[in-house]
């Protein structure tokens, strides 16, 4: 899933400031399994916002609601009536969605509360981990199922650096070398042959943004 | 005209290297007075590109100055700060200017240094740099367009002997080796045992094994690598012998053991040569070497 983190409150009211009606939108998916972007954030978020200006002595109206994923158009149509009202949507979604909200509703102003962070896992109750790069051009059959782009902080392709030691990364001594993990995984499994050969240049051409995915079944009809 | 390093390293019997670090700044004074000290004293000088991560004056331009001054450099080469393009068109640039020798490395991670916020841009790594630099020598840039023109420079890489684990490490050498390296130079070594055995393993390999000397200045010192350096171990008996020299003296029981080591080396035949790097202390390397006997 897309791991998220609330933006600061200073930050986000600062891009609130001075708007009258403002609507918090949460995304029931990805940011709501990470609990920041979600029913219960866009409850506190929306609190948090109302005390505040409150203190300001100002009177503005903070209203919230939630839909299922601001990456699809069809959820956005519970919404799409009650948006035009407001002066500003703060968007609890990824980046993603901050972005399609904002194509959406191109007069309405969409800013984001969160910072979109990485597409990972949950590794236990409230820690998230990232664990993939969306590189376009997936090695993990060849690494053993550890993916060297994302977990190595330089993405090497053909071994660990010379900073690694006793398993841990040169970027921090708390995270594991992802090519001591591909070895020693490999090694086990009987496999490390398949990391022996030099591997290639990573191909940045895959990563050429921003990039669109069509699914073969529908490529006849649109083309 | 010096030899040129791949001469040397064909001819030589023990062969020494040392390192320039380029400043940060343009007060180049320092840097000029070690060039000139070591120029003569050894088969090529390193200079050293962004070393850990650090900004400083880029390597090319003081390689140059290595060249006027009469001696040999090696081009630190890293892929933190340059993509395939900027890699090829420095190495270009570099031949035209008469510089023959490449160290390729990885480099250090953005994080690590005094720009924390950059970019890392690792488009390559160290073996795929010197495939770069065997693919530019058939006349070929990495995309597999002709060159007009092409260079021929003698590459090296470096090894971790003392890396734990090591075999990752190996797996590494290995590919440096097949991706065409024609020398190693090592992190530091201090227990000769253990080199011994990391040699009886290179020596299969058509490959010459420069030994990197690291100058120790203090029983402090050896013990902060030993803490914090990947890869370095320095046996209790140095740490002890630091220990031992008089109050002010520790950097001469350094270079004392430095020397020494660089005598058993050569005159046990252990290795092809040694990289020496003093860390800032480049005017204690002739020193080193003369009580290595060389």
């Amino acid at each position: 899933m897309i791991v998220g983190e609330r933006k600061p409150f200073a930050e986000i009211k600062s891009f609130v400031d001075g708007c009258q009606k403002i609507l918090v939108l949460g995304c029931g998916t990805c940011v709501a399994v990470c609990m920041a972007g979600g029913e219960k954030e866009v409850q506190l978020l929306a609190s948090q916002l109302r005390i505040a200006f409150k203190k300001d002595g100002k009177d503005v109206q903070v209203d919230e609601a939630t839909i299922q994923r601001q990456c699809d158009r069809e959820y956005f149509d519970t919404v799409k009536e009650r948006l035009k009202d407001y002066d500003v949507v703060v968007s609890m979604a990824c980046g993603a969605g901050v972005q399609f909200a904002a194509e959406l509703f191109p007069i309405i102003t969409v800013v984001p509360a969160l910072n979109t962070t990485f597409i990972g896992v949950t590794e236990k109750e409230g820690v998230w981990s990232e664990r993939c790069r969306a590189c376009a051009n997936c090695l993990l059959a060849e690494t053993g199922g550890v993916c060297p782009i994302t977990i190595c902080p330089k993405g090497l392709v053909n071994g660990p650096c010379g900073g690694t030691n006793h398993g841990k990364c040169e970027v921090s001594k708390e995270k594991d070398c992802a090519w001591t993990l591909i070895y020693r995984r490999l090694e086990a499994q009987g496999r490390l042959d398949s990391i022996r050969a030099i591997h290639p240049a990573k191909n940045y051409k895959a990563q050429t943004t921003p990039a669109t995915v069509m699914h073969a079944a529908y490529q006849e009809e649109e083309g | 005209m010096p030899m040129p390093f791949s001469e040397a390293l064909k001819t030589k019997e023990f062969v020494v290297t040392a390192e320039v670090g380029p400043p940060k700044g343009v007060d180049i004074e320092e840097m000029l007075h070690h060039i000139d000290l070591l120029k003569d004293k050894v088969d090529a000088l390193n200079v050293t590109d962004n070393q850990s991560s650090v900004m400083r004056i880029g390597c090319l331009p003081v390689c140059k100055l290595v060249k006027e001054a009469g001696g040999e450099p090696i081009l630190q080469m890293t892929c933190r700060d340059r993509n395939r393009l900027a890699l090829q068109s420095e190495l270009l640039g570099a031949y035209i200017l008469g510089i023959r020798n490449v160290l390729a490395l990885t480099g250090d991670y953005v994080t690590v240094g005094d720009h924390i916020e950059a970019k890392p841009v690792f488009d390559l790594d160290s073996v795929l740099l010197l495939r770069m630099i065997r693919g530019l020598e058939q006349g070929k840039d990495f995309a597999g367009n002709d060159l007009k023109g092409a260079p021929k420079f003698c590459a090296g890489a470096i090894v971790t002997p003392e890396a734990d684990p090591i075999e990752p490490q190996l797996m590494k050498f290995e590919k440096k080796i097949k991706a065409g390296a024609e020398f190693i130079q090592t992190q530091a070594i201090y227990d000769l045992d253990n080199f011994k055995k990391f040699m009886s393993y290179a020596r299969q390999f058509d490959v010459k094994i420069l030994a990197g000397i690291v100058l120790l200045a203090s029983a402090g010192m050896a013990r902060f690598m030993n803490a914090n350096v990947p890869g370095i171990f320095v046996p209790q008996g140095l740490i002890d012998e630091l220990l031992s020299a008089p109050k002010g003296k520790a950097l001469d029981k350094g270079v004392e053991i430095a020397g020494r080591m660089i005598k058993q080396l050569r005159e046990e035949k252990i290795c092809d040569g040694v990289h020496v790097m003093a860390i800032g202390r480049e005017q204690m390397v002739p020193q080193i070497l003369s009580a290595a006997g060389i």
